[in-house]
């Protein structure tokens, strides 16, 4: 295999890309457009919403002198309206279940929480003789709803459990431990819609693949080399790499445009990483689905407008449009929202590298990647060269 | 013609009288009759026959071009001549029949075959976005000629064909002719074997088009072998070894420009031409 071959198609790639400016547009321009419009409109905008949670429970205290308290608690929980409970038998596991974005909240009942109540109950007054404990309390930081809704239910669980259905304001021994919660009440609709920006963001590439290629094949370009040396394998890979070298400097100009309007994804280094990565794989997709499209595309101007059968559908159900019902069960077919998703995960529930949901994220996209590409590559072999 | 010979009269002179350069060019000569001999025909075709759905492109073609041969392929708009050439130049399959290069089957020696030919499309393909000298360094690549080479190529045949000036213009804004010549140049950038040229001075003016006889004089002096395509008839009897007339796909004259005039009692080719394809000429493009 020539590699001077290669780079010499990615060259020329390169130069038809930037000597075009409505090409430049729709690959470098469009995104960073799309990121600061969108986030400058929804940077400052909330949420309200439909309810229905999934709560995670932990009971600690299930050893305890006085399991009224917890089995109060518990009962308290479930009788609420719109809310499931799911129980656990141990922290990291819930925990990694409330970061793939399973469930909505986990409520840990800490060891003594009943001792705790019954210490007040002893001596309502004297606040020193109190046995103080926290019950912790993790949000969804992914979903503003949840984070806003819960922690005020909760804290109507646990007064109704101390006080009975008349509970009023008191000082009390039991708090509600709330650290994502306070990072949560600064989200903004923009923090929610980012990931699928950023996905969005280069869905567009698949316009340009159908329509550079279609315009190659139309023009005799693809005849011609096709009587040179050139393998068919050394032009396919020319594509992936060009697009690929696009969409590094998209991912780039876009995080650097959230940046600059002030988006602070809640991730490090690694997850920014990793977005990039998983943005990468993306890329496969994309120039999968243009070469499927510049295969079914008779003209070039055709195929700007037949890509739209690819663009549409991974944008409406796989981007930052809400999802729900029907459109989730569709998006399950979308490699965008496994692109989203994973980007969700990681800066906005703030979950780390390590979680494995991402994982298998970036995998499906990957592999879709792969497998339109080839089948891409496949058509568009048989029907547009030699 | 003439021009081209002195030259190399004069290289081969200045050589001669280095004794130590004898025993290299011996080598050299070795080498090249060697090379010459190992595939006997730059191009051999038996029996070819290309039909489309409704219509019959090639009929039972059969031809053979020597090496250091300039072949002209003559006919009426629609006889054919593309479609061998789509065929000698590995982008279409016989129906029937078979061709080879330089030995090498167009099917199942494509790839060798591509590494070997030259081709200057019918219709000139070429980036638009691209300048022409990007255009003509582009094949250079494909073909993997030698960075340096390639350089020094370009500028002394873009000079050669009156194009430095331009070369770094954009070829979407090019004239026709501009981008004739460089098609052209696209298709002999890699110093090809063989060159398959489908009408490659169509719309040049006198100058250029003189250029390009000189690029194929030059091949054919190395010991290359041509197909050209033109409906200049003063172009295949000025440039032509022999010439092949087909129409509806088959080969009804073969010879030297001479030869057939003087078997039709012509007084010029295109006499001989209308003679026996019965049709006036139009230009082709
Ligand atoms: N891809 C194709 N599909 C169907 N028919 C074709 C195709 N290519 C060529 N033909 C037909 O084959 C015949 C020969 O065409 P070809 O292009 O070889 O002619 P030509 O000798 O090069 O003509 P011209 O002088 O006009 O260039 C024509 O009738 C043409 O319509
Ligand atoms: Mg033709």
């Amino acid at each position: 295999m020539a590699l001077r071959r290669t780079l010499a198609l990615v060259k020329k790639n390169m130069k038809m890309f930037t000597r075009q400016p409505a090409v430049l547009f729709l690959l470098l321009l469009f995104p960073i457009i799309v990121t600061a419009t969108f986030g400058l409109a929804f940077g400052g905008m909330g949420q309200g919403g439909v309810t229905n949670f999934d709560i995670g429970l932990l009971n600690l205290d299930a050893v305890s002198t006085d399991p009224q308290w917890t089995n109060s608690f518990e009962g308290n929980l479930t009788e609420l309206e719109g809310i499931t409970v799911t129980y656990f038998d141990d922290n990291a596991s819930g925990q990694s279940e409330l970061l793939q974005g399973n469930m909505d909240a986990f409520i840990v009942i800490p060891e003594g929480f009943g001792d705790s109540c019954t210490s007040y109950w002893n001596s309502p007054f004297d606040g020193s003789s109190w046995i103080n404990t926290t019950v912790e309390l993790y949000v969804d930081s992914g979903s503003m709803i949840a984070s806003s809704a819960i922690p005020p239910l909760i804290q109507q669980v646990v007064l109704k459990t101390m006080f009975g259905n008349d509970a009023t304001t008191l000082d009390l021994p039991v708090d509600i431990g709330s650290p994502t919660l306070v990072e949560a009440s600064y989200f903004t609709q923009w923090d929610f819609m980012a990931p699928g920006i950023f996905a969005f963001a280069s869905i567009f590439m698949i316009m340009i693949v159908a329509q550079s290629l279609t315009e190659e094949r139309d023009g005799g370009l693809l005849k011609r080399l096709g009587t040179t040396p050139l393998k068919s394998h050394e032009f396919m890979l020319s594509q992936v790499i060009s697009y690929m070298l696009i969409a590094v400097v998209q991912v780039f100009l876009v995080f650097a445009a959230s940046f600059l309007i002030g988006y602070r994804p809640a991730t490090d280094a690694a997850g920014l990483g990793f977005a990039f990565a998983i943005l990468l794989a993306f890329s496969l997709v994309n120039v999968g689905f243009g070469l499927i499209a510049a295969t079914i595309s008779k003209s070039a101007e055709i195929a700007s407008g037949l890509s739209f059968i690819f663009i549409m559908p991974q944008m409406f159900f796989g981007t930052f449009m809400p999802l729900g019902g029907l459109t989730e069960t569709i998006s399950r077919f979308m490699p965008s929202n496994y692109v989203t998703e994973a980007i969700t995960t990681l800066f906005l529930r703030g979950a780390p590298v390590t979680t494995l949901s991402i994982w298998s994220n970036l995998g499906i996209v990957l592999v879709s990647g792969l497998v339109l590409l080839l089948i891409g590559v496949v058509l568009f072999r048989r029907y547009s060269t030699r | 013609m003439h021009e081209e010979y002195t030259k190399s009269e004069f290289a081969a002179q200045t050589a001669l009288t280095d004794k130590k350069n004898l025993g290299i060019i011996y080598v050299l000569c070795v080498c090249l009759s060697m090379s010459n001999t190992i595939s006997k025909h730059a191009i051999k075709i038996e029996n070819l026959t290309k039909r489309f759905e409704k219509v019959t492109a090639v009929d039972d073609l059969s031809l053979e071009i020597g090496w250091g041969e300039l072949f002209g392929l003559l006919g009426p708009n629609g006889a054919g001549k593309t479609t061998v050439i789509n065929i000698l130049s590995t982008l279409l399959e016989p129906t029937n029949g078979v061709a080879a290069v330089a030995d090498h089957d167009v099917v199942f020696g494509a790839d060798e075959v591509r590494k070997i030919i030259g081709v200057c499309p019918q219709e000139p393909a070429f980036y638009q976005h691209l300048t022409g000298r990007e255009n003509i360094e582009l094949m250079g690549d494909l073909h993997e000629v030698p960075k340096d080479v390639l350089k020094d190529r370009v500028e002394t045949m873009l000079k050669k064909i009156g194009l430095e000036d331009d070369a770094d213009r954009r070829a979407g804004q090019y004239s026709g002719g501009m981008i004739r010549r460089v098609s052209t140049l696209m298709a002999l950038i890699s110093d090809p074997k063989v060159a398959l040229l489908d009408e490659p001075t169509v719309a040049m003016d006198p100058v250029s088009r003189r250029a390009v006889w000189d690029f194929i004089r030059e091949l054919k002096s190395n010991g290359k072998s041509i197909i050209l395509t033109t409906h200049y008839m003063e172009e295949a009897e000025e440039l032509c070894d022999r010439v092949g007339i087909i129409d509806q796909g088959k080969l009804i004259a073969l010879g030297s420009p001479k030869e057939l005039m003087e078997e039709h009692h012509a007084e010029d080719l295109e006499e001989v031409f209308i003679k026996l394809t019965g049709k006036k000429l139009r230009e082709g493009f």
